[in-house]
C-alpha cells in the first residue's frame, strides 16, 4: 500500500508540471495584451516601460520558472503564515499580482473562495444523499415506477443544461411566485435568524440547479453499480445463510457496490467546481468562476494561470484521493 | 428428431440492429424529435419569409402571433427566424466538432491499442488531457484566439473553426480510452492471428478487421459527444465567449433573453427548450443505440 501510495504520489508531480507548462504557454501564444485597456494617448516608450514594469520584459522561460517558484513555494509560505499566525514563516519575496487589481492573486481567491464552497459543496452534498438512496431503491425494485422516474429525472438532470434550468427556475420562484431574490448577496452577513432565512433563500435556486446536476450524475453509477453485484453469488449465498433482507442489501451489496460510486464521487468533485462557473455566471454568486470569466476579460495572465492551476490542483488531487481510496476499498487493486 | 429448421435468407445484421433500436421507444420518440428540429433548422429557412437578421423596429418586443409565431425581440426582429439560424450554428458546431472529437479519439485509442510502443506515451497524454481543468482552458482558448483567427478566416468562419476545434480538443479522451481497451482485447482474437498469418499489413488489418469491431462503441459515444458539443458551444455563447452578439446561436439567445427574463420570458426559455430537446433526445437515441448494438441484448 505504501509503495503504491507513493507511486501514485510521485506521478502527479510531473503531471501537475507539464499542465502548468501548457497552461502557461497557451497564454503565452495568444496575442492578448494586458495594456490594451489603457489610453492610447500613453507614448510608446512610456508603454514599453509599463510593460516592463509587469515583468513582460524577460523571456517566457524565465518568467515561466519565476511563477513556478512563487507559486509553489513563496505563496504556500504565506498561506502558512497565515493559518498558524507566525508572521515570520512567511518568505519574504515577490508575491503573485493580479495585473488587474496590483494585489496578491491568493488573497482574491481567498476572498471569493466561500462563496463558492457553500453553494458547490452544499449541492454536491445534497446530489449524494439524494442519489445513493435513490440509486439503491431503483435497482433493488427494478422497472417499478420509482426506478422508472428516477431514470427519467437522471435523464433530464444529465441532458438540460444549467444555463437553461437556472433562468427556468429564476422565472417560476423569483418572478412569478416571488419566493427567492434573483442576485446573490455576497455582502449578507449571517448574524441574526433573519439574515439566515435570507441566505437559505438565496442559496436555494443555484444549490438546487447544482443538485439536479450532480443527482443525475451519481444516480445512474449507483443504481448501474448495484445492478451488477444484487446478482452476484456471494447475494445467494447471504440469503441462504438466512441473513435479512436489510442486512444483504445494505451491508453485503451496498458496501461492494460502493467501490466505483465512491471514484465517481471522488473524480465529480473537481467538474463540479469548473462547471458552476456557469452556474455562478447565472445567480450572479461571485465566486470563484465569477472572478475567472472576470481575468479572462482582462487579459489578467498571472491571475488566469494561477486560477487554473488552482483548478488543476484539484482535478489531480482528487483524482489522486480516487486511486487510493480505490485501493482501500478493493485490496485486489493494490498489486505492487 | 425431425429438425424443422426454417431456413431464413442471410440479412445484413444493420437489420437486426435496427429492429431492436425500434423496440426502444424513447430513442425512436428521441430520432423524430432530433430529425423535426433538424429539419425546421435547415429546410425552415427556405419557407420562411423573414430573415433571422432583418431589423424592423416599427415591430419591436411583439407577443406571439401569426405573422411571428414566436413573437419579435427588442430590435424587431423575428424570433421564429432567429431560433432557424440558432440551431443551424449550434447543430453544426455540435456535429462538425462531435466528428473531429470522435476522429481524434478513434485514431489515437487505435494507434495505442494496436501498437505496443506508442501505448505508454499516448495513454499519459491522455492521462494529462483529462487532468486539465477543460472549462476554463476552453473559455481561455476562445477569448484569446478569437482576433488571429477571426482576421484570418473572416469573423463567421474564425470563430466557428476556433470553437469546433477547441471543443474536439478538449473532449477525445473518453473515445480513445474505449477504443483502445476494445483494440487491446480485439488484437488478440485468432481472426487477427488468422489475417496476420496470410500477410496482411497493419494497414490493412486495422482498417478491415480492427476497425469495423470498435464501430459500435464509437457509434454510441458519438451521439454522447454530439450532446455534450451542443451543450459546450451554447454554454461558450451563453458566457459570451462563443460567437460575436449579431450572430444568433442558441446559447446566446438564451444569454440575450434573460435579460428580458422579466418582461418576456419566452425569448429566453424557447431556445433553452430547444437546447434541452436537442439533447435530451439525442441521448435517448444514444441509449436505444447502445442497446441495438450490444449483440447480448439484441434478440432477446
Amino acid at each position: 500500500m505504501f509503495t503504491y501510495t507513493l507511486r501514485r504520489v510521485l506521478m502527479a508531480i510531473p503531471t501537475l508540471f507539464f499542465i502548468a507548462l501548457a497552461i502557461f504557454l497557451l497564454l503565452e501564444l495568444s496575442p492578448g495584451d494586458p495594456l490594451a485597456d489603457m489610453p492610447l494617448t500613453i507614448p510608446p516608450e512610456v508603454r514599453e516601460q509599463m510593460r516592463l514594469a509587469l515583468g513582460l520584459g524577460e523571456a517566457w522561460y524565465i518568467r515561466f520558472f519565476k511563477w513556478l517558484y512563487t507559486f509553489s513555494i513563496v505563496e504556500p509560505s504565506y498561506m502558512l503564515a497565515s493559518v498558524t499566525g507566525i508572521e515570520g514563516l512567511a518568505i519574504d519575496s515577490q508575491r503573485i499580482i493580479s495585473f488587474q487589481t496590483r494585489s496578491p492573486v491568493f488573497d482574491i481567491v481567498a476572498q471569493r473562495m466561500p462563496q463558492t464552497l457553500w453553494v458547490v459543496g452544499l449541492s454536491y452534498l445534497f446530489g449524494i444523499l439524494i442519489a445513493v438512496p435513490l440509486g439503491v431503491y431503483s435497482a433493488y425494485h427494478q422497472y417499478s415506477w420509482i426506478d422508472q422516474m428516477g431514470a427519467f429525472v437522471s435523464m433530464v438532470g444529465f441532458s438540460l443544461p444549467t444555463f437553461f434550468t437556472g433562468p427556468l427556475l429564476m422565472l417560476i420562484f423569483s418572478i412569478w411566485l416571488g419566493w427567492f431574490p434573483i442576485i446573490y448577496d455576497t455582502t449578507l452577513i449571517v448574524d441574526s435568524v433573519e439574515n439566515f432565512g435570507r441566505q437559505l433563500r438565496q442559496m436555494a435556486m443555484p444549490v438546487f440547479v447544482l443538485t439536479l446536476y450532480n443527482t443525475a450524475q451519481i444516480n445512474r453509477f449507483v443504481r448501474a453499480a448495484m445492478l451488477d453485484n444484487l446478482t452476484q453469488d456471494y447475494v445467494r449465498t447471504a440469503r441462504a445463510k438466512g441473513m435479512t433482507e436489510r442486512v444483504v442489501v445494505l451491508v453485503h451489496v451496498l458496501r461492494n457496490s460502493m467501490i466505483p460510486v465512491v471514484t465517481v464521487i471522488a473524480l465529480g468533485i473537481p467538474t463540479i467546481f469548473t462547471g458552476a462557473i456557469i452556474t455562478e455566471q447565472i445567480f450572479r454568486v461571485n465566486g470563484l468562476g465569477a472572478l475567472l470569466i472576470t481575468w479572462i476579460y482582462a487579459s489578467d495572465f498571472p491571475g488566469v494561470l494561477t486560477l487554473s492551476m488552482v483548478f488543476a490542483i484539484l482535478i489531480v488531487g482528487f483524482n489522486l484521493i480516487a486511486d487510493l481510496l480505490y485501493a482501500i476499498l478493493d485490496p485486489r487493486i493494490r498489486y505492487d | 428428431m425431425t429438425d424443422t429448421f426454417v431456413i431464413r435468407p442471410p440479412r445484413n445484421q444493420w437489420w437486426d440492429v435496427w429492429d431492436q433500436f425500434k423496440s426502444h421507444k424513447g430513442a425512436l420518440v428521441g430520432m423524430v424529435v432530433f430529425l423535426a428540429i433538424v429539419f425546421f433548422c435547415f429546410v425552415g429557412p427556405y419557407l420562411w419569409p423573414y430573415s433571422a437578421t432583418y431589423i424592423d423596429i416599427r415591430s419591436r418586443n411583439q407577443g406571439f402571433s401569426a405573422a411571428h409565431p414566436f413573437g419579435t425581440d427588442q430590435l424587431g426582429r423575428d424570433i421564429f427566424a432567429r431560433m432557424m439560424k440558432g440551431g443551424q450554428v449550434s447543430l453544426a458546431v455540435g456535429i462538425v466538432a462531435m466528428i473531429l472529437s470522435v476522429f481524434l479519439g478513434t485514431l489515437i485509442g487505435v494507434l495505442a491499442g494496436y501498437f505496443r510502443r506508442v501505448d505508454g506515451i499516448l495513454m499519459r497524454l491522455t492521462d494529462l488531457f483529462l487532468a486539465l481543468p477543460l472549462l476554463p482552458l476552453l473559455l481561455v482558448m476562445s477569448m484569446l484566439f478569437r482576433q488571429p483567427l477571426a482576421s484570418i478566416f473572416g469573423v463567421e468562419m474564425g470563430i466557428f473553426l476556433l470553437i469546433v476545434t477547441a471543443i474536439a480538443v478538449t473532449s477525445w479522451m473518453r473515445t480513445a480510452r474505449v477504443v483502445r481497451g476494445d483494440v487491446l482485447a480485439l488484437k488478440e482474437r485468432e481472426y487477427v492471428l488468422a489475417a496476420r498469418s496470410i500477410g496482411t499489413p497493419n494497414r490493412r488489418l486495422i482498417t478491415r478487421h480492427i476497425l469495423p469491431n470498435v464501430l459500435s462503441p464509437v457509434m454510441v459515444s458519438a451521439t454522447l459527444m454530439l450532446a455534450t458539443a451542443i451543450i459546450t458551444e451554447s454554454a461558450l455563447s451563453f458566457l459570451g465567449m462563443g460567437f460575436p452578439p449579431d450572430f444568433p446561436t442558441w446559447g446566446r439567445l438564451v444569454a440575450d433573453g434573460v435579460d428580458y427574463l422579466q418582461q418576456y420570458p419566452s425569448r429566453a426559455m424557447l431556445p433553452g427548450v430547444f437546447i434541452s430537446l436537442v439533447v435530451l433526445s439525442v441521448n435517448y437515441i444514444g441509449d436505444g443505440l447502445r442497446d441495438a448494438l450490444d449483440p447480448r441484448i439484441r434478440g432477446r
